[in-house]
């Protein structure tokens, strides 16, 4: 242990009750920045989730006029091969009316491969009643559309194609994706099925694609459109169509980092006044260290090395109380069903990343100070009491 | 015998605006090992003189030699470092570290040479040099846990710790009964004796003055008297 550490930690400790002071305001700054970090991104991530966790970032749609796209699995293998691309999925869809017990209602029909129409909405894990249609001509019906029409299991629809053609279908089962406009219009089949009824061959509507990376559908976005290289086609991202979300978002996190900075610099002004006053405190401790030959910058240290433990103590202590807020707050803070009002994000890089900088502010506060006793004249001290 | 101090026509004054000379054209040397005070009215400017002796403070003009080396242009760090390693310094007014205890004190100045290391040797010195000023008792006291009189006797025992060749004390007993003070001047007395320490203690007590070698007087910032028996 070098000498100004020594003494650092003997002053911190002579001067107990100021000490716990500093520290207490450290972690109290450092607290509320754990703890608002992690309830904004919380909050942007279920945000994320409910907007596009269950629909397609990416969506490519046909530019003909009757809205199919051709050769669409070597445009999903090229897609394939794009990285991070998280799932791709295809679907055959066309509006049409349905009529049941003379009551008509206007739904659109989607025709997908299963396993990759779940990964995008999942279905099977919404669906409260029945199956997947196994068989052609079998249907999901939402929710809210099967509460109107007071539909069973097993009932026939009738379906009017825009070509006025009537085919009968089979309710195998009903979901419910949480979003009634989906629930009252859509009535999912397989992608067979609904190529056959609306005479679209082998060619698909839309290609809908999930990647991992959300911020950067626009640039998968752009990329897909340069290889694919068809005027054939349109391709759409979540961004375009989102902007209001993603403002609201930036203007989220401007002011929780503006709230941490705010905080931050009132943590810092704390600190560097408190230990300014202790260089005063310390003059005369200072003085006789001096006299007998202690180095400028040895003496300088002793106030670094009092920021750096301030701050390691406060960021240390202010982690474990903002986890402590953030953890009562997803326990108490709950829905009438006991999700939490908001989900909290512990991103531990972040919470890091704000340990480490309250550390570093510290030091920084302490620098001050620092100068000052470098710049003290031992004889000020020495001289009379 | 080698003038381990030697200063030539020093003037310090005080102040920028209302100035106060305090010294006046002073021209004095040490021998290497002895055993001198300094004596003087309050106010004539012996704590002056002692402070600029021990580089603490700088003379206005005029020239000081330490171990025939001229210190008035060396910088901060290179008299830091002189003062710890050739300096003993017993203050009038401060004496200890209050957030430290006595044989820590003690310890200090050899802790600054040695980059805050104290090796088994050190700490038995620091002991002994505690017995010897009658502390031993109250040697892990907080200093602010000592009385006065304790307080000078560990700043005695600090001053010690780096053997250093110069011991400058001002008032060094100003704190003690009479017994007490007798003793301690006996105790620098024999580390000047077996050290071959100088010693220079500023005094106002003619009785201990007549214990030294050599009596200089200071008055109104003058050489008054310098005598040497
Ligand atoms: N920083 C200063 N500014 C102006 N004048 C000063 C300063 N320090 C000391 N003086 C003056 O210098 C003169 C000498 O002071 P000094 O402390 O050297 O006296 P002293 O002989 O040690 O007295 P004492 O026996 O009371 O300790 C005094 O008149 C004092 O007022
Ligand atoms: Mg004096």
């Amino acid at each position: 242990m070098s000498l100004p550490f020594k003494i650092a930690l003997r002053f911190l400790k002579s001067n107990i009750g100021q000490t716990i002071l500093i520290i207490i305001g450290i972690s109290i700054g450092v607290s509320v920045q754990v703890f608002i970090g992690s309830l904004i991104q919380g909050l942007q991530k279920s945000l994320l989730d409910t907007t596009i966790g269950s629909s397609p970032h990416i969506t490519i749609l046909s530019t003909n006029d009757n809205k199919l796209i051709g050769d669409w699995k070597e445009k999903v293998n090229i897609i394939e091969d794009f990285s991070d691309i998280k799932t791709i999925s295809v679907s055959s869809d066309s509006p049409s009316f349905i009529n049941f017990n003379n009551k008509t209602e206007s739904v659109l029909i989607r025709g997908f491969l299963p396993d990759k129409a779940n990964n995008i909405y999942k279905i099977e894990n919404n669906i409260y009643e029945g199956k997947f249609p196994s068989e052609e001509y079998q249907v999901l019906v939402g929710k809210e559309l099967s509460d109107s029409l007071g539909l069973f299991i097993g009932d026939k629809i009738e379906i009017i194609t825009p070509q006025r053609e009537m085919i009968d279908f089979t309710i195998s089962g009903f979901y419910d994706l949480k979003i009634a406009s989906i629930n009252r219009s859509w009535i999912i089949t397989n992608l067979e099925t609904s190529q056959k009824v609306f005479d679209f061959g082998d060619f698909v509507t839309s290609i809908e694609i999930q990647v991992n990376e959300v911020f950067d559908a626009d640039l998968i976005a752009s990329n897909i459109i340069s290889s694919l290289n068809s005027s054939e086609i349109d391709v759409q991202n979540w961004k375009d169509q989102n902007q209001q979300l993603l403002s609201g978002l930036n203007g989220q996190s401007v002011s929780s980092i503006m709230i941490q900075v705010f905080v931050m610099i009132s943590v810092l002004l704390g600190i560097a006044s408190v230990l300014a006053i202790s260089v005063v405190q310390r003059s005369k401790q200072i003085g006789i260290l001096k006299a007998m030959g202690i180095k400028d910058k040895s003496s300088s240290m002793i106030f670094i090395y009092q920021g750096l433990l301030l701050g390691l103590a406060g960021a240390l202590v202010g982690v474990f109380l903002g986890l402590g807020l953030s953890f009562m707050f997803s326990k108490f803070a709950v829905n009438p069903d006991g999700t939490p009002v908001v989900p909290l994000y512990l991103d531990y890089s972040f919470i890091a990343l704000s340990a480490i900088i309250a550390t570093a502010a510290s030091v920084i506060a302490a620098l001050i100070p620092a100068r000052k006793t470098s710049k003290l004249n031992p004889i000020e001290v020495i001289r009379n009491g | 015998m080698d003038k381990i101090i030697n200063i030539k026509n020093l003037n310090k004054i005080y102040g920028t605006t209302i100035k106060t000379q305090v010294l006046f054209d002073i021209n004095l040397s040490f021998d290497s090992g002895s055993f001198n005070s300094i004596i003087g009215a309050s106010g004539s400017g012996k704590s002056s003189l002692l402070n600029i002796l021990g580089t603490l403070d700088k003379p206005t003009s005029g020239e000081l030699y330490i171990n025939g080396k001229l210190t008035t242009n060396m910088n901060k760090n290179e008299l830091a470092e002189l003062r710890n390693e050739t300096i003993g310094f017993i203050f009038q007014f401060h004496h200890l570290i209050p957030e430290f205890t006595a044989l820590e004190n003690v310890l200090i100045p050899h802790m600054i040479k040695n980059k805050g290391r104290i090796p088994k040797d050190i700490k038995e010195k620091a002991e002994d040099l505690m017995n010897l000023v009658g502390l031993s008792k109250v040697k892990n006291n907080l200093a602010t846990n000592m009385s006065g009189g304790q307080q000078q006797r560990a700043a005695i025992a600090r001053s010690l710790i780096n053997n250093p060749s110069i011991v400058l004390a001002d008032e060094p007993t100003g704190n003690l009964d009479s017994e007490s003070t007798e003793t301690v001047y006996k105790m620098l007395r024999d580390i000047n004796e077996k050290f071959k320490t100088t010693f220079i203690i500023v005094t106002h007590d003619k009785k201990i003055a007549e214990m030294t070698d050599r009596i200089i007087e200071i008055k109104d910032g003058k050489i008054n008297l310098d005598i040497l028996r």
